[in-house]
C-alpha cells in the first residue's frame, strides 16, 4: 500500500508527459491530492519493515513525509493558477519534473537500505534542474550550472561515505550492508577508523545539499533565480529530504555509542556557523528571494543544532522539519507573487506591496513573523523547544547565541520585508495585469493556518508521531 | 611485495589499476576535451571489465560489468562528445592552474594516497592491492580538473573521473552491492551527465562560450 506513494507520482508523470499543455497541470493537482490522501492514511498506521529491511516508513520518515505531501499539494495548487498566468511557457518538464521529484521524495522518506536513499536523494537533486531553468535567462542559466555542479559533487562525497560505511561492515564481519536496521544491530563492532571517514564524508554531502554553512555557497544563487514555486519545493522538501539522511547517519552513531559526541559537537558547530552568516548576509541583504535563501540556511543550522543537542531537542527538531517546511512554502511562493506583479525583487524597487497584493503581501508578513519564531505560530514552539533543551543540558553558550542570531535575523528581515509589505508603492510603477488570485493565494491562506493551528494545538497523531520519531533518536539504556 | 605469491587474476586487477592511474596524469597533463572524454572512457571500461576478474562468475556480476561497460564506457562518453561537438570547442584554454603545475600536484597526491592507505584497516585480503591508494588518487585527478579548468566541458570530465575514483573504491563490495542500488547510482550519473550537457548547450548559446569564468552576474553586493 505504502509503495503507491512512489508509484502513483510516476504514473501521471507518464500521464502528464503525454496529454496537452493546457490540461497538463491538471494531472499534477490530482497526482498531488491523491498522494496527499495516501500518506494521511498512512500516518496513523505503524508499519512493518519489508523482509530484506530496504523498505520502511517508520516514524521518522512519516514525519518528513507528511511535510513534503502537504507542501506538494500546496504547489500543485499554485501551480495551476501559476501556468494559467504563463500560458504560452511549455510546462512539460515542469509537471513531469515535479511528480518524478515527488516519487523520489517519497521514496527517501521510506528507504531503509542506505544505497538506495542515496539513489533517491540524488534523483530529487536532478529533477529539479531543468525547474531552476524554467525563465530561461542568463542569470537562471547560471544559477542551474551552480547548482547542478556544486551538488552532483556534494553528494558523490555523500556516495563515498557510503563505500565507507559499508567497509567498515566488511572489516567487522565480512558482511558488507547498507541496510539501516543491520548497521543498527552490528554498531558497536564497527570499525571505527572506517566510521569517522565516512561520518565526515556523509556530512560533506548531505551537507551540502542542505545547504549547511559552510557548504551553501550554491543556495543564494539558486532560491534567487528559482520560480517561487521551485524555490518552495528545494526550501521545505530537498531539505527535510537531506536532513532526513543526516538523521539516517545519526541513528548509526547513536547506536555505536562512542561515535556520537564528535556528530554531535560538529553538527552544533556547523549550526551556529549557518545561523550567523545567515545573520550576517541578512543584514544587507537587498534582494528578497534571496534573503529567503539565507532564511533557509539559518533554519538548516537550527535543525542540525537540534539534532547535535540531541536528548531532550529532538522533539523539537522533528516538529520544526515540518514547521520549517511549510512556512518557507508560504513565504517562497507569496514572494513569487510579488515578484511578478513588480517584475523585480530588489527592496529599493518593491514596496507597499499590501496595496497592491494585499493577500500575497500580508501572507509575506504573516510568513515573515511565523519564520522568525513569534507565537503564536508553530515555529515559535519547536525553536523554543531547542533552546529550552540547550539551557537544560547546560549548554549555556549555544543557547545564548541560538537567541543573539535569532534576535539580529529578526531584525535584520524585519528591515527588509517591512518597507516591501508596508512602505508606500514608487509613484512612477507600471500598473501590473498580475494580481491576486484564488489559486496562487487560497492554498497559501490554508497552509498559513495550518502553520497558526499547529502553534496552539497539535492533533493526537502528530503528537504521537513526533514521540514515537523522538524515541528512535534517543539512547536506549 | 610478494607479487609472487598474489593471486594470478589479484595481479591482473592491480596492473590494470596502474592503468586507470596512468590515464589521470594523460588527463592531467591533456587541454584536447575529446581526448580526456576517451581517456575517460577508457577508465570505464576497466571499472566495467574489473569486478569480473575479481570475483567468479554469476549473474549479479555480470549483470554490473554490463551496466558499467554500457554507461561509462560508451553512453556517457557519447553525450559528452557530442556536447563538444554541439558547441564546437577542441581544447581547454588558460586552465586556473597550469598543466605542469596540475601534474606535480596531480602526482604528490598520488603518493600521498598510498602512505594514507597504507595506514587504513583494511580487511586482510584487500592489503598490499592498489585498489584504495588508486580510488584516492584518480578521486583527486577528477576534483582537481574540476576546479582548475574553466570550459565547462572540462568541469563535466573532472566530475565523470572523480565518480570514476569512488566506483574503484566500490569495486572492494562489488559482491555485496545489490544490482539495483548499482544500476540506480549509474542511472543517477548518466541523467546527472545527460542534465549537464543540456546546460552546457544553453551556456554557450546564451554567453557564445562556455567558459564558466564568465557566470559571476550572481553573487552578493
Amino acid at each position: 500500500m505504502v509503495y503507491a506513494l512512489v508509484f502513483v507520482p510516476l504514473l501521471f508523470a507518464v500521464v502528464g508527459w503525454g496529454i496537452k499543455s493546457r490540461q497538463r497541470p491538471l494531472v499534477l493537482l490530482a497526482a498531488s491530492l491523491v498522494h496527499l490522501v495516501m500518506s494521511m492514511m498512512a500516518m496513523g498506521v505503524d508499519q512493518h519493515p519489508t523482509d530484506n529491511g530496504w523498505l520502511w516508513l517508520d516514524p521518522l520518515g512519516r514525519i518528513v513525509l507528511f511535510c513534503v505531501s502537504v507542501l506538494f499539494s500546496i504547489c500543485a495548487f499554485y501551480a495551476v493558477g501559476y501556468l494559467r498566468y504563463y500560458k504560452r511557457r511549455p510546462n512539460r518538464f515542469l509537471c513531469v519534473c515535479m511528480l518524478i521529484c515527488l516519487a523520489a521524495m517519497s521514496l527517501v522518506t521510506m528507504a531503509q537500505h542506505l544505497g538506495l536513499f542515496w539513489v533517491a536523494l540524488e534523483t530529487t537533486t536532478l529533477t529539479m534542474a531543468p525547474l531552476i531553468y524554467f525563465n530561461r535567462n542568463a542569470r537562471s542559466i547560471e544559477a542551474t550550472w551552480k547548482y547542478i555542479m556544486i551538488c552532483s559533487v556534494g553528494i558523490a562525497m555523500a556516495l563515498l561515505g557510503l563505500m565507507f560505511l559499508a567497509y567498515s561492515t566488511h572489516v567487522a564481519h565480512r558482511d558488507a550492508t547498507l541496510v539501516l536496521g543491520k548497521l543498527i544491530a552490528s554498531a558497536g563492532d564497527l570499525n571505527k577508523a572506517w566510521l569517522h571517514a565516512a561520518f565526515v564524508f556523509l556530512l560533506v554531502g548531505y551537507g551540502t545539499k542542505m545547504g549547511l554553512a559552510p557548504l551553501h555557497a550554491w543556495k543564494p544563487d539558486t532560491y534567487g533565480e528559482a520560480p517561487g514555486i521551485v524555490g518552495a519545493l528545494l526550501a521545505g522538501g530537498l531539505v527535510s529530504c537531506s536532513f532526513l539522511g543526516l538523521i539516517r547517519v545519526y541513528q548509526v552513531f547513536l547506536a555505536t555509542g562512542t561515535g556520537l559526541v564528535f556528530f554531535q559537537k560538529t553538527l552544533i558547530g556547523m549550526g551556529l556557523l549557518s545561523m550567523a552568516i545567515a545573520g550576517i548576509f541578512i543584514a544587507k541583504q537587498s534582494d528578497f528571494k534571496r534573503l529567503l535563501a539565507y532564511s533557509s540556511v539559518e533554519h538548516v543550522g537550527i535543525l542540525a543544532i537540534g539534532l547535535g543537542l540531541g536528548k531532550g531537542a529532538t522533539f523539537a527538531t522533528l516538529f520544526h522539519i515540518i514547521n520549517n517546511g511549510l512556512t518557507k512554502g508560504v513565504l517562497f511562493l507569496s514572494a513569487g507573487n510579488i515578484h511578478r506583479s513588480y517584475s523585480s525583487k530588489s527592496v529599493h524597487e518593491v514596496r507597499g506591496a499590501l496595496r497592491r497584493l494585499p493577500w500575497s503581501a500580508g501572507l509575506f508578513l504573516a510568513g515573515f513573523i511565523a519564520i522568525t519564531g513569534s507565537p503564536p505560530f508553530s515555529p515559535f514552539i519547536s525553536e523554543f523547544g531547542i533552546v529550552t533543551a540547550a539551557f537544560e543540558q547546560n549548554h549555556v553558550a549555544v543557547g545564548v547565541l541560538f537567541l543573539f542570531f535569532l534576535a539580529v535575523i529578526f531584525i535584520g528581515l524585519a528591515r527588509t520585508i517591512l518597507p516591501v509589505v508596508l512602505g508606500d508603492p514608487p509613484s512612477d510603477l507600471p500598473d501590473s495585469k498580475y494580481q491576486d488570485r484564488l489559486l496562487t493565494v487560497a492554498p497559501l491562506v490554508l497552509v498559513m493556518m495550518i502553520i497558526l493551528v499547529l502553534g496552539i494545538w497539535q492533533p493526537a497523531f502528530l503528537l504521537r508521531l513526533l514521540k514515537d520519531g523522538a524515541a528512535m533518536l534517543e539512547v536506549r539504556s | 611485495m610478494e607479487l609472487v605469491q598474489m593471486p594470478k587474476n589479484l595481479f591482473v586487477a592491480d596492473q590494470l589499476l596502474v592503468v586507470v592511474l596512468l590515464i589521470n596524469f594523460v588527463m592531467l597533463g591533456s587541454n584536447r576535451l575529446m581526448f580526456c572524454i576517451r581517456a575517460a572512457a577508457t577508465q570505464g571500461v576497466i571499472l566495467g571489465i574489473l569486478p569480473g576478474i575479481l570475483h567468479p562468475f554469476s549473474f549479479h556480476i555480470t549483470l554490473i560489468t554490463v551496466l558499467i561497460l554500457v554507461g561509462k564506457g560508451i553512453v556517457i562518453p557519447g553525450m559528452i562528445g557530442k556536447a563538444v561537438r554541439d558547441v564546437q570547442i577542441k581544447r581547454e584554454f588558460e586552465p586556473f592552474l597550469g598543466y605542469i603545475p596540475a601534474l606535480i600536484l596531480g602526482a604528490i597526491m598520488t603518493a600521498a594516497a598510498f602512505v594514507f592507505a597504507e595506514k587504513l584497516p583494511l580487511s586482510p585480503e584487500h592489503e598490499n592491492l592498489l585498489f584504495v591508494p588508486a580510488s584516492f588518487s584518480t578521486l583527486v585527478a577528477g576534483f582537481l580538473i574540476l576546479t582548475t579548468r574553466r570550459k565547462a566541458i572540462s568541469q563535466v570530465i573532472g566530475y565523470l573521473v572523480l565518480e570514476n575514483g569512488i566506483f574503484i573504491f566500490g569495486l572492494l563490495l562489488s559482491e555485496t552491492m545489490p544490482v539495483l542500488v548499482e544500476a540506480g547510482m549509474l542511472l543517477d550519473l548518466l541523467v546527472g551527465v545527460f542534465v549537464m550537457a543540456i546546460v552546457i548547450n544553453h551556456i554557450s548559446r546564451e554567453f557564445s562560450s562556455t567558459d564558466t569564468s564568465r557566470l559571476r552576474t550572481l553573487k552578493e553586493e
